[in-house]
């Protein structure tokens, strides 16, 4: 193999897991041992630059970082990365003197955001500092997208909610609130430099099925029903509710209903239950109040006597795998009927923008999605960008955070006459030794054994009587503190100096996780197997040195470390180094000043 | 010396031994000595080849002198019996240690010091005796523990860290080893685990007194240009004369060698010592060839390494004294102090 180029900002990156799984690459160890350190205002800070949301993340967050997390791998369970964010900000002091300054005088430059929902309101706070006037609208009495319209109450609490999403705001947003966009040729007409569409994928899908007409006012669309009680329309549902679809969505339908007066609430899907598209917390909680989950059930039809709806009958499927693909055949017991007064739909949405004229030269694909530069987020029409759900369909408020600095930095490049795609700044790295005395580093090394830190709930039928008791009650500081203890601290990577190494093979024998190997070259698959212990974690790297003095060379398998400092500390020559990295993901603030 | 433990966690793919240990179930607490120390690399290889031999660790008693050598016993084998002496007088605790109990497997680590200068009538002793042991020199010419004088085994002219020449020609425990009727000599280097550990298995398996001389750089006193037993050293001039490789009886035997280069000796426990000459004239089994073999290389300023002497069913302390084969605390009271009567009898025999 040839040597590994640590200065390749991308190769200490991945080492940290979480940060290179989060889609804002927030750098998650930082914060934890902020968090550790009770320093919750800089805690929050960090988090409130790369994904701008960290109160509303702490509890709504998809969390890809955590099924990334190292600890999967050394021991079983993650970190609780998410609910330590939440720890940040339920903890954090005043942060008024951390954010940033939004010049009185303006830069000259107008930009409308389409939408108010997370991507907009995260482009709204990179282009603030930089002067830019900014025109957002929506067609909803307040910001926030689909995180007011949709997630309910008990998972995100309003205040919560307004805090962040107003803090924005107060940045100097002019907000049109109420405002439907029916023709994006109108917008251009105004005029804007430029445009950030942001309006989501706001269409739920349906489901067209015998007796799907005739019962159609027994049948609500998931997102539009949770948006209805959302904003105080709707504040009950009775009789029997079947909630069809295996997403958060229908999670967060089956677990409204039975908050707001459902005789029962039945959860039926299409799939298996592994396979569901809810993350397993939001299925765990909805089991745990008591609503039971049928799987492998696809619907047959809507059965009703004379308009009203008496309940659908369900098919019954297995899922047997072909080629790696699950496939589902009938089990050839006999069909299902089960009873319902009112069903709700949650089969997913789509970014479905009828109101953009399709003359504008805004090219959409053969699926109706707008064609967008991955880099840059541009559409085909220069001024034009896109972000969050409306770009590449439904996702989450991570994305739409990552998407809006991607798209901020665009907008700006844009403005200044330069090009989105080719003018972007680089990545970079920088790394620090974390040595501060012969056996002192300036991070916790010592490994803590103990397993995930449970986050308590508040009480059963208290959260079932009222909408708006948060489940979750989040980690204390003790608490907040033991989770954070567990954190490997991966960004404080094991960097090697060759010329140093008198190849004593001390850091060998200490390892506890087997991961350093002096051996001769080879190409990598064999090298994989020729290590102490096998490195079978193919998407985790091998780190290779130049060759050494015995003509081998140093091969550490970064997969399973426990980021514990032992090597760099048996090590007699100070060839192995504990050094943190600092990964610098180009973002407008780094402009500001 | 390092303070933090060493975390419990281990690789998943880990592999366990006949009797389902990892290797990591043969650690001990982690070293106190310098970064870097070859003794260190010993232990290690200790521990690697006591769990490839699938012993159980209770079944080892680890016995050591006095010295950074003498204190890695605490290193490894966590589980297993121990006893720290005084200096120079592992030995003698072995000794008694192995008469009580010949079922044990015992592991001695000594030094350089601790064999070849205030030891070495010990140690001249125990081989005489032909006590069932693997006894281990980790040998860096110099007092580690006592920051660095020079040790009996460091070379003619090889200098201090301050670039003194040494004054006198070297023990060489090797030669003694094989002068005084050692069944089992090898010579092998920290830096080599490779050697190493099929060499310490060999030792544990073998019947009669086995003698490795490890060469082990000290870091901090003995590792500087100038040091004949630095690791730029000792790698630039050893010259592998036998190479050993223990195959167990589950092991499938992969490599084949030559003919009339391999020396097959099987191990009383159906193991199968195999032993591939590197060197023509390099005859392992006669004690006269063996020694003139090795005090030539060192004329040469070589370092000759591998298994250098075998001698297999070889008597031992036991067979000629003819003790109790069972473990003194396996026999009942009666047999253990026969009372007055027996005592009596004995004198009178004796008249
Ligand atoms: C039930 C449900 C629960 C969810 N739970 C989570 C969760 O727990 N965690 C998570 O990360 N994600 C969750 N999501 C997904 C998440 O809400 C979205 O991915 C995210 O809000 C997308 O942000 P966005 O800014 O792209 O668009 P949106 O948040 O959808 O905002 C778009 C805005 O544009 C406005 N708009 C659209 N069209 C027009 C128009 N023509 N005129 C005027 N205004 C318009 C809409 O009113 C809306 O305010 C959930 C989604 C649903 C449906
Ligand atoms: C009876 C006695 N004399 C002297 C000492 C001091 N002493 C301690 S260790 C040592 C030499 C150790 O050298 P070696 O056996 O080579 O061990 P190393 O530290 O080099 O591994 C000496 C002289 C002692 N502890 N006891
Ligand atoms: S930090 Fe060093 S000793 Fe610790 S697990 Fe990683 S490679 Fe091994
Ligand atoms: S401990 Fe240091 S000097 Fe020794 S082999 Fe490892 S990196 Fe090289
Ligand atoms: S003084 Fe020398 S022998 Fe003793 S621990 Fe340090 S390096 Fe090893
Ligand atoms: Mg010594």
């Amino acid at each position: 193999m040839q040597p590994t180029d640590i200065r390749d900002p991308n190769y200490f990156h991945k080492v940290v897991d979480c940060q290179w799984a989060c889609p804002a690459h927030t750098p998650v160890p930082e914060y934890i041992r902020l968090i550790a350190q009770e320093r919750y205002t800089e805690a929050y800070m960090i988090n409130w630059e790369s994904n701008v949301f960290p109160g509303i993340l702490g509890r709504t967050c998809d969390r890809p970082c955590e099924p990334a997390c190292r600890r999967v791998r050394t021991e079983e369970k993650p970190v609780a990365i998410c609910r330590l964010k939440r720890v940040a900000a339920d903890h954090k002091g005043d942060i008024t003197p951390y954010l940033p300054k939004v010049p009185k005088k303006k830069n000259g430059k107008r930009i409308a955001l389409l939408g108010a929902g997370p991507a907009s309101l995260a482009v709204a706070r990179d282009l603030l500092p930089l002067g830019y006037t900014i025109d957002m609208f929506d067609r909803d009495p307040g910001g926030g997208g689909m995180m007011r319209s949709q997630i309910p109450a008990f998972r995100l609490p309003k205040d919560v909610l307004e805090e962040e999403v107003d803090l924005i705001v107060n940045m100097g947003v002019n907000a049109r609130y109420n405002y439907e966009i029916s023709s994006m040729k109108e917008m251009l007409d105004m005029d804007y430099d430029a445009y950030f569409v942001g309006t989501g994928a706001p269409r739920g899908r349906d489901l067209d099925l015998p007796g799907r007409k005739e019962v159609s006012k027994h049948i609500s669309i998931g997102i539009d029903w949770l948006s209805s009680v959302a904003f105080g329309h709707t504040t009950s549902i009775s009789g029997k509710v079947i909630v069809m679809g295996g997403g958060n969505t229908a999670m967060d339908c089956c677990r409204t209903s039975n908050r707001l007066g459902a005789e029962c609430v039945t959860v039926v899907v299409r799939s298996a239950f592994d396979v569901m598209k809810a993350s397993d917390w939001e299925k765990e909680d909805a089991m745990a109040e008591g609503i039971p989950i049928l799987n492998n059930r696809p619907p047959k039809e809507f059965v009703h006597e004379n308009g009203k709806l008496k309940g659908v009958v369900f098919g019954r499927v297995k899922p047997i795998e072909a080629d790696g693909r699950l496939k589902y055949v009938p089990t050839g017991e006999p069909d299902v009927f089960i009873e319902a007064n009112h069903i709700l739909m949650a089969i997913g949405q789509e970014n479905h923008c009828p109101w953009i004229e399709r003359d504008l030269g805004i090219e959409f694909d053969k699926w109706d999605c707008p064609v967008i530069d991955e880099d840059s987020l541009q559409s085909t029409h220069e001024k034009i960008f896109f972000g969050g759900d409306s770009a590449f369909g439904p996702e989450n408020i991570i994305w739409a955070s990552a998407h809006a600095h991607k798209a901020a930095i665009s907008i700006h490049l844009f403005c200044q006459g330069k090009d989105p795609k080719h003018d972007r700044p680089p990545e970079a790295v920088n790394l620090i030794s974390q040595k501060m005395g012969i056996h002192e580093w300036s991070y916790d090394a010592e490994h803590d054994p103990s397993q995930r830190h449970i986050v308590p709930h508040a009480d059963l039928k208290r959260s079932l009587d009222n909408i708006k008791v948060e489940v979750e009650l989040g980690f204390d500081e003790d608490l907040g503190f033991k989770e954070a203890q567990r954190c490997l601290n991966c960004d404080v990577q094991t960097v090697f100096t060759e010329k140093l190494c008198i190849e004593c093979d001390a850091c060998v024998d200490i390892c506890p996780m087997d991961c350093i190997t002096f051996t001769p070259n080879a190409p990598e698959a064999e090298l994989r197997t020729a290590l102490t212990a096998p490195a079978e974690t193919l998407d985790q790297d091998l780190y290779v040195s130049e060759t050494l003095p015995t003509n081998r060379v140093m091969v550490k398998d970064e997969d399973l470390c426990l980021h514990c400092g032992l090597c760099a500390e048996r090590c007699p020559t100070n060839a192995w180094d504990m050094q943190k990295s600092i990964i610098h993901i180009p973002q407008l603030s780094s402009y500001a000043e | 010396m390092t303070f933090v433990p060493k975390p419990k966690a281990r690789h998943p793919l880990l592999k366990t031994n006949e009797i389902g240990l990892t290797r990591r179930d043969y650690e001990a607490i982690v070293s106190t000595l310098c970064a870097g120390c070859g003794h260190d690399s010993v232990s290690a290889a200790v521990i690697q080849a006591c769990h490839e031999l699938s012993i159980p660790p209770h079944q080892f008693a680890k016995v050591s002198g006095i010295g950074c050598s003498s204190k890695t016993p605490s290193y490894f084998l966590g589980n297993a019996h121990g006893f720290n002496s005084v200096h120079g007088r592992m030995p003698s605790i072995a000794t008694g240690a192995y008469l009580a109990n010949k079922e044990l497997k015992y592991i001695g680590i000594s030094g350089d010091g601790d064999s070849a200068s205030i030891g070495l009538g010990q140690f001249a002793h125990i081989i005489r005796r032909k006590v069932d042991m693997c006894y281990i020199v980790d040998n860096n010419g110099t007092y580690g523990l006592t920051k660095g004088q020079f040790s009996a085994t460091n070379d003619r002219g090889s200098t201090s860290k301050r670039g003194v020449p040494n004054l006198y020609a070297p023990i060489d425990l090797v030669s003694l080893a094989i002068q005084l009727g050692a069944s089992f000599v090898a010579r092998s280097f920290s830096g080599d685990k490779q050697q190493l550990i099929p060499l310490i298995k060999a030792a544990v398996l073998h019947k009669g007194f086995a003698f490795i001389d490890v060469i082990s750089p000290c870091v901090m006193f003995n590792n500087h240009e100038g040091s004949t037993k630095s690791y730029t050293h000792v790698r630039n001039h050893t010259e592998p004369v036998i190479d050993a490789s223990l195959i167990m009886p589950r092991d499938e035997i992969t490599v084949e060698y030559e003919e009339g280069t391999t020396i097959s000796v099987p191990m009383h426990d159906g193991s199968e010592l195999q032993l591939r000459k590197l060197s023509d004239s390099y005859e392992p089994n006669d004690r006269v060839s063996a020694l003139t073999y090795v005090q030539q290389a060192q004329e040469e300023g070589e370092i000759a390494t591998g298994l250098l002497f075998l001698e297999e069913d070889a008597v031992n302390c036991h067979d000629i004294l003819g003790t109790s084969d069972t473990p003194f605390n396996g026999l009942e009271q009666e047999s253990l102090c026969p009372g007055v009567e027996k005592l009596e009898q004995i004198n009178d025999s004796l008249r």
